[in-house]
């Protein structure tokens, strides 16, 4: 199969939204962040001139005229670029976006794309590494999407163009460059599909986004000791693939959640009541988490390496729910 | 600008509009009395003429946001007053299923596309609406209510930004009813704490088109909206229009109470009008001078007016029954509406 970019992947995704749907429109363009890779956009600029607006740093205007003009029946997708921005229009998204199909009683559709770059990006430090992906899943109403690869971002972002609620697509700076099988055809990448990135019989490793691949790395290492990881990528927290994962757990008995966002009310924590509340009775040892710790992000690269969730940690995590009596050993994983 | 007289079937569907406004705020308000519901709720007596007027200047396709005192465009935009009230009342035939209530009701159906109760929230939508419209090549046009307290959020500002640049078929309705509030100092609402000196300089700094008009003016305010639709719908941008209303005396706690009851023959017998709230029944009620003007100018007689008020009255009693008798939601439906 074609190898592509990740990059290049959700270029051909909005290429192809931007061709089939005259209603759909581009506010904001950088939406491959700033890195080498932001010039692959350039030839949607050029194609689609009259289809993108470059809007003035007003991140909660944006985000409001993205979810009005969802409501008028447009199809907007919205770039907030750096997801610590999306603070900024916070209201919008969880006062207006998320909540309006209910408040409306079911007669509104609220079909907009809210994209941003999300994580620890390399001295991104307090104000440009945020992870607000916990904090979002606890606005109901808001689809979450969190690709790992260039096959998923392709599928899952003409699936959240295509989807009639409001959608946070979350990216990762260093996603970008990660090469991989992408079909030229178009295709979707169904919401609430868990993709098991790779199977093993011994521990579940449950990871979005970025840390996916510190879990991957992980489980290579692990398997030449004789373990057996498999990794689980929800893909989408909303809507979110129980199934996938409880049945994964059912098979291994044990769960190490990875995760970028902070630990308390985060990703993970989520991802492990769920398993306490569901599988507890497959659970051969306690769920452990591997995240960023509650402190805000360090800029030096000594600390932000410390609290980034590597597959180092990820190892040691491993190594705890295959043996919870050496706990002794008691690395901070987050 | 030159404001025309208005013709007697304008006049007359302004002043319905009015007359439905009046009448279901009324009822809102005694059925909060009769406890039938329990929310804080915001009430648009005084301010009829202004929205009324506007809405008359909309066609049917038009978008609508609004702010938390909406339950006058609602309802002077078309929408059915048991619905409407039903929806106050929290019950299952409201217009969102209960789901929104006062503060966030919305009749997507008719163009109303949202109440935002949070300051200044409808201004982005309504800047959103038009960039839809936009983006759909299509040629109606947003029209976004708000009060004066919302040009203190930067959202508003952040708006207007846009909206200019990409010259968005958008029209701003701030509703300023200050004048005459008590301000928190005296333990009323809020009134707008700013420190411009006129908000109309806020959108003109954005080369805005911006406009001044006394808001219990049906012919001013009409006249004002229709050169703003107009301007939007031919692509010349954005516009701005400030309303002053006095703010009506029953507004002053913080929940609304029965200060004035509405007497139409007020209007040509003012020896009628009592009362501690006299002054603004005599001067500032638009309602009542709508009337007076109506028939001071040979639109309609007295009768004719009478007829017009008793029907809106009635219609306003069958919604409120209507809503009264309707079921409450089913709590096991509490899930249903959340995702598309």
């Amino acid at each position: 199969m074609r190898k592509m970019s990740y990059a290049g992947a959700i270029v051909e995704a909005l290429r192809t939204s931007l061709s089939e749907d005259p209603t759909f429109n581009l506010v904001g363009s950088y939406v491959l962040g700033l890195g080498p890779k932001r010039v692959l956009m350039d030839s949607i600029r050029t194609e689609f001139s009259d289809r993108l607006y470059d809007p003035p740093t007003s991140e909660a205007a944006i985000v409001s005229i993205g979810a009005g003009a969802a409501m008028a029946g447009a199809r907007p997708f919205v770039d907030i670029g750096t997801a610590s921005f999306s603070y900024v229009g916070w209201s919008p998204l969880v006062n207006e976006a998320a909540v309006a199909r209910y408040m409306s009683g079911g007669s509104l559709r609220v079909p907009v794309v809210y994209h941003m770059l999300h994580g620890l990006r390399g001295g991104g430090a307090g104000q440009h590494s945020g992870s607000p992906q916990a904090m979002l899943w606890n606005a109901p109403g808001l689809e979450i999407v969190l690709p790992s690869s260039p096959y998923d971002v392709k599928g899952l972002m003409r699936s959240a163009i295509k989807s009639d609620n409001p959608t946070i697509f979350i990216n990762h700076a260093r996603l970008m460059d990660i090469e991989g099988d992408v079909p030229a055809e178009d295709y979707t990448v169904p919401f609430g599909r868990a993709d098991i990135k790779r199977a093993g019989r011994d521990v579940t490793l449950v990871a979005t986004s970025f840390v996916v691949h510190a879990a991957l790395s992980a489980a290579e290492r692990l398997a030449t000791d004789g373990i057996e990881a498999e990794v689980v990528d929800p893909r989408t927290l909303v809507p979110l693939d129980h199934k996938t994962i409880l049945d994964s757990v059912r098979r291994t008995g044990r769960l190490v959640v990875i995760d970028e966002a902070p630990l308390s009310c985060g990703v993970a924590s989520e991802l492990s009541a769920i398993v306490a509340e569901e599988g507890f009775e497959y659970l051969r040892s306690p769920v452990v988490r591997v995240t960023r710790p509650d402190i805000p992000v360090p800029f030096s690269k000594p600390l932000e390496d410390a609290i980034t969730p590597t597959a180092d940690k990820v190892i040691t995590a491993v190594r705890r729910v295959m043996d919870p009596r050496a706990k002794s050993a008691a690395t901070r994983l987050t | 600008m030159k404001v025309s007289p208005l013709d007697r079937k304008t006049n007359l569907s302004i002043f319905d509009r009015m007359l439905m406004m009046r009448y279901f705020e009324e009822a809102v308000l005694r059925l909060y009395q009769e406890r039938r519901f329990a929310s804080h709720f915001h009430l648009y007596i005084g301010q009829e003429a202004t929205g009324a007027a506007v809405l008359e200047a909309l066609g049917d396709k038009d978008l609508i946001c609004t702010t938390h005192r909406n339950h006058g465009h609602l309802i002077g935009r078309g929408s059915d007053p048991g619905q409407t009230m039903a929806e106050i009342l929290g019950r299952s035939t409201g217009l969102n299923r209960g789901r929104g209530g006062t503060l966030h009701a919305s009749d997507p159906s008719r163009g109303f596309l949202s109440t935002s109760a949070i300051v200044g929230g409808c201004a982005g939508l309504a800047t959103g609406a038009a960039f839809g419209i936009k983006t759909k090549r299509e040629s109606n046009v947003a029209v976004g209510f708000f009060g004066d307290g919302s040009l203190e959020e930067g959202l508003v500002i952040e708006s207007f930004n846009i909206a200019a640049l990409w010259k968005l078929p958008v029209i701003y309705v701030c509703e300023n009813n200050s004048a005459g509030a008590m301000g928190p100092q005296q333990g009323g609402y809020p009134t707008a704490i700013t420190a411009t000196d006129s908000f109309t300089r806020l959108p003109a700094a954005y080369g805005i088109h911006s406009a001044k008009v006394d808001g219990t003016d049906i012919a001013a305010v009409y006249a004002t909206a229709t050169e703003a639709v107009q301007r939007c719908r031919a692509g010349q941008g954005p516009a701005f229009i400030e309303a002053f209303t006095v703010r009506w005396p029953g507004s002053s706690p913080l929940w609304p109470e029965p200060a004035t009851v509405t007497d139409l023959n007020e209007a040509w017998e003012p020896a009628r009008i009592k009362g501690p709230h006299a002054a603004w029944l005599r001067d500032h009620d638009p309602l009542l001078r709508t009337a007076r003007d109506i028939v001071a100018h040979g639109y309609a007689s007295q009768d004719e007016v009478m007829a017009h008020d008793k029907d809106a009255r009635a219609r306003v009693e069958t919604g409120a029954t209507f809503a009264i008798e309707s079921p409450m939601p089913l709590s096991e439906t509490v899930h249903e509406h959340v995702f598309a």
